[in-house]
């Protein structure tokens, strides 16, 4: 047997502080909140201790955006704004291995993902967006399109520096200002992105960025002087936001949960499609808002696929997820693993098959193996609740008609997945897809320049592309 | 068409494959697809894995053991097919501890001389044959070639497939050609080289791949090195996991031998790393896959002197051949 020697990350490489602070009106301080302990997942040791915002902090935080974009950011020239962007993502890139290696450490998901997706696409995020700064004109918002002001903006913990990305590159091309907050067992690489803000000389008070738990959030999108929300997260706190601002006149776009499917047709090039199920679920932990977490499957070659895809799931590594071999890295929280044994118990207790990668887990840290449970009915929890976790619910289907009818058939609609190699079919089932994001032959692909986001349940608005641009702007 | 000499043990449905030119052709075109997007994506994926310290010893001693020391060169002599089989029974002379490679591989002509430097040291001896590398002859003369290179003690053949006859859609009688070879090998292994530079694409190295392990090939060789592109990562991942299709369906285990174009120990790891996450730990034997190469060889002579020694020595410390 061949056993691939530990290949760790050094973590000296993160430039890990003991604490951190908040970053409001350009300069770093302490929040008047209770301080947080961010915890490493991969081995449940206490990272740092980060100082939190109360809601005096967010009052000041707002009123620095507000300061900066009446004085400077709302009337600067798009080019010059173009150039502080571009700077932001060429300061990603130069320190692209230590926010790599934080993010790991924080977040727990492998080295390699937040080395060759999680950075790289955050820096893309604002060189895309940084190009679009002086050409707003021509994006078919009118002439002259005005930007709204300040941005309240909360993001969730799966991906803690792209999301940040997400929201303040267009946020910033588009001229607003920007309070955000990182989510609560994840606030380090923001932070560190709001050194990189610093570095890169942007005007105090441009963007502001509040670690905080839950109320922290909340008093940002509910503060009266933001003029328009942007949340990533549940859709439980979706809801909630969308209440507080209903009659406010504020704008608001959500990016919420997801159940999405993944079909694969019996034509299907099955050994990439197995890839694909595997990067649909398995990337990330399966903590993906668009994870392809219904697999379903056309009976006739439900068996074939099956048995592969169980083979390649034990292949799967799991563990540190400093080691540049692991594919799948720790479980951002105990919490989160609590919350994905219950659903798992639940689908056990449905009847559904139960399959487990007998691969080793760490003796310490937040794991869970990978798990694919065939036998699924759509009636089952594990078919309609998000898990947000590895775990995949398989579910066969006899007929096309039938695969679009189970596919649509959830709360949510962000993303969906289809594998054939009949291009008409791709087309078809494209069209009767209800989600946001439809990948045909290939999952979990993102790029800056297509617009990402979701129907019903998953929320609305679309971030990335020329259409992301309209949830900044006046229009 | 002639019967497969493997047939006996074949499923039944893979034996109905055979059965004529018409279900043999409805087989191979009812394979699934291979999507190139995928399978490149998934090459450079697991491209990605960092091999180090007694993984990486193990990958080193590992390919060297795997390794077919090729010479193809019209230029070749007997005295270069002495030394490199000298090369081959010591690949480091400082070193008596360094693996013996798997087998040499020359033109049938050299067969005798290879046999006679290599006599009871368990080193294989491979030959090309039917008409390499281009195939272009009749099958009596690819018949008669084999023959020569066997009756010579060759122990392995590697012969080419008539790419002009399966990019034409006449599989059937790419397929007898392999089945008379294989009976022309005698005791021989037979690699089956699918040249797959010209094959163009995945999903033609998927069907040629089945086509050359229904018709008895012990092993599918990417490529006669003639040719480029060569093997490719891609390319070997089909093959992979074609063999390791043909293990779920039949039982048995078949080889997969990259041939050109791999000249470093870093490459060298990728195509383990294929090998152990694609096909499986099992295959990871040179009695199921193989280097054809010759440079390879000396590159990692170098890094496993530099994981002894610490330091990088300079290719001066090795010899040319």
């Amino acid at each position: 047997m061949w056993e691939y020697a530990p290949a760790p990350e050094s973590r000296d490489i993160a430039n890990l502080k003991p604490t951190y602070r908040m970053f409001v009106d350009g300069q770093f301080v302490e929040g008047a909140g209770e301080p947080l302990k961010t915890v490493n997942p991969g081995t449940e040791e206490v990272l740092a201790e980060v100082s939190t915002a109360a809601p005096a902090d967010v009052d000041k935080a707002v009123k620095a955006a507000r300061r900066a974009y009446d004085r400077v950011w709302g009337k600067m020239p798009g080019s010059e704004r173009a150039k502080y962007i571009f700077r932001i993502a060429r300061l990603i890139q130069e320190r692209g291995r230590e926010l790599a290696v934080l993010e790991s450490l924080d977040n727990g998901k492998p080295i390699k993902e937040s080395r060759d997706v999680d950075v790289p696409t955050a820096a893309a995020h604002f060189f895309y967006h940084a190009g679009w700064a002086d050409k707003l004109g021509y994006a078919g918002y009118g002439p002259d399109p005005k930007p709204l002001g300040v941005a309240g903006q909360v993001i969730p913990w799966n991906f803690p520096l792209l999301m940040a990305a997400w929201k303040i590159a267009p946020a910033l091309a588009c001229g607003n200002t920007v309070v955000l907050k990182p989510a609560e067992t994840t606030p380090l690489t923001a932070l560190v992105l709001a050194e990189i803000i610093q570095q890169a000389d942007l005007p105090p008070g441009v963007v502001n960025i509040l670690p905080g738990a839950g109320d922290v959030g909340a008093a940002v999108t509910s503060h009266p002087d933001v003029d328009k929300v942007a949340f990533t997260g549940s859709t439980e706190v979706g809801k909630l936001i969308q209440r507080q601002l209903a009659g406010t006149g504020r704008k608001l776009t959500l990016e919420l949960g997801g159940k999405a499917a993944n079909i694969v047709f019996d034509d299907a090039p099955l050994d990439q499609a197995v890839e694909g199920i595997v990067n649909g679920i398995f990337f990330n932990q399966g903590h993906v808002c668009c994870a392809g977490s219904r697999l379903l499957v056309q009976e006739s070659v439900a068996e074939e696929l099956l048995e592969k895809l169980r083979v390649r799931v034990s292949t799967l590594r799991v563990g540190d997820p400093l080691d540049k071999n692991t594919d799948v890295g720790a479980i951002n929280s105990r919490e989160q693993l609590t919350k994905i044994q219950q659903l798992v118990e639940t689908g056990d207790a449905e009847g559904a098959e139960r399959w487990t990668s007998a691969c080793p887990l760490p003796d310490k840290g937040f794991y869970f193996a990978p798990t694919v449970f065939s036998n699924v009915s759509q009636a089952m929890r594990i078919a309609r609740e998000e898990i947000f976790g590895p775990v995949l619910s398989v579910l066969t289907f006899r007929t096309p008609d039938e695969a679009v009818a189970k596919a649509n058939n959830t709360p949510y609609g962000l993303s969906a997945g289809i594998w054939t190699e009949k291009g008409s079919r791709i087309l078809w089932a494209a069209q009767k897809m209800r989600a946001g994001v439809v990948w045909a032959n290939t999952f979990n692909r993102f790029d800056p320049t297509a617009p990402f986001g979701g129907y019903q349940e998953s929320g609305f608005g679309r971030e990335g592309g020329r259409t992301g641009l309209e949830a900044y702007l006046d229009v | 068409m002639a019967a497969p000499s493997t047939s006996p043990s074949l499923p039944p449905a893979l034996a109905d494959a055979v059965r004529d030119d018409a279900s043999l052709r409805r087989f191979l075109h009812g394979l699934p697809g291979v999507d190139q997007v995928g399978v490149e994506q998934r090459a450079a994926g697991l491209g990605t894995r960092s091999i180090k310290k007694a993984g990486k010893m193990w990958a080193i001693d590992t390919a060297i053991g795997m390794v077919d020391l090729t010479t193809l060169e019209g230029a070749d002599t007997h005295g270069k097919v002495r030394s490199l089989a000298a090369k081959a029974r010591r690949p480091d002379p400082e070193h008596p501890d360094v693996p013996q490679v798997a087998a040499v591989c020359v033109y049938p002509d050299m067969v005798e001389t290879a046999v006679r430097e290599l006599d009871g040291t368990g080193i294989d001896i491979a030959s090309v044959a039917t008409a390499f590398p281009s195939g272009r002859s009749s099958l009596k003369v690819k018949l008669e070639d084999t023959a020569y290179a066997v009756d010579a003690g060759a122990t392995e053949i590697d012969m080419v497939i008539d790419r002009g006859a399966f990019l034409s859609g006449r599989y059937g009688q790419v397929f007898d050609e392999i089945v008379q070879v294989k009976h022309a090998c005698r005791d021989a292994h037979l690699k089956v080289i699918l040249e797959t530079g010209e094959l163009a694409t995945y999903d033609n190295v998927r069907r040629a791949s089945w086509l050359g392990l229904l018709a008895g090939g012990d092993f599918i060789k990417t490529s006669t090195g003639k040719v480029s592109p060569a093997a490719t990562l891609p390319v070997t991942h089909v093959m992979l996991q074609a063999v390791r299709d043909w293990h779920t369906q039949t039982g048995e285990l078949r080889g997969v031998k990259p041939a050109g174009g791999i000249r470093t120990t870093k490459d060298a790891i990728k195509y383990l790393v294929a090998v152990h996450e694609v096909a499986g730990p099992e295959w990871l034997t040179a009695d199921l896959f193989r280097f054809g190469a010759s440079t390879l060889l000396n590159d990692l002579l170098m890094q496993r002197r530099t994981q002894l020694e610490g330091h990088y020595s300079g290719p001066d410390y090795v010899t040319v051949d």
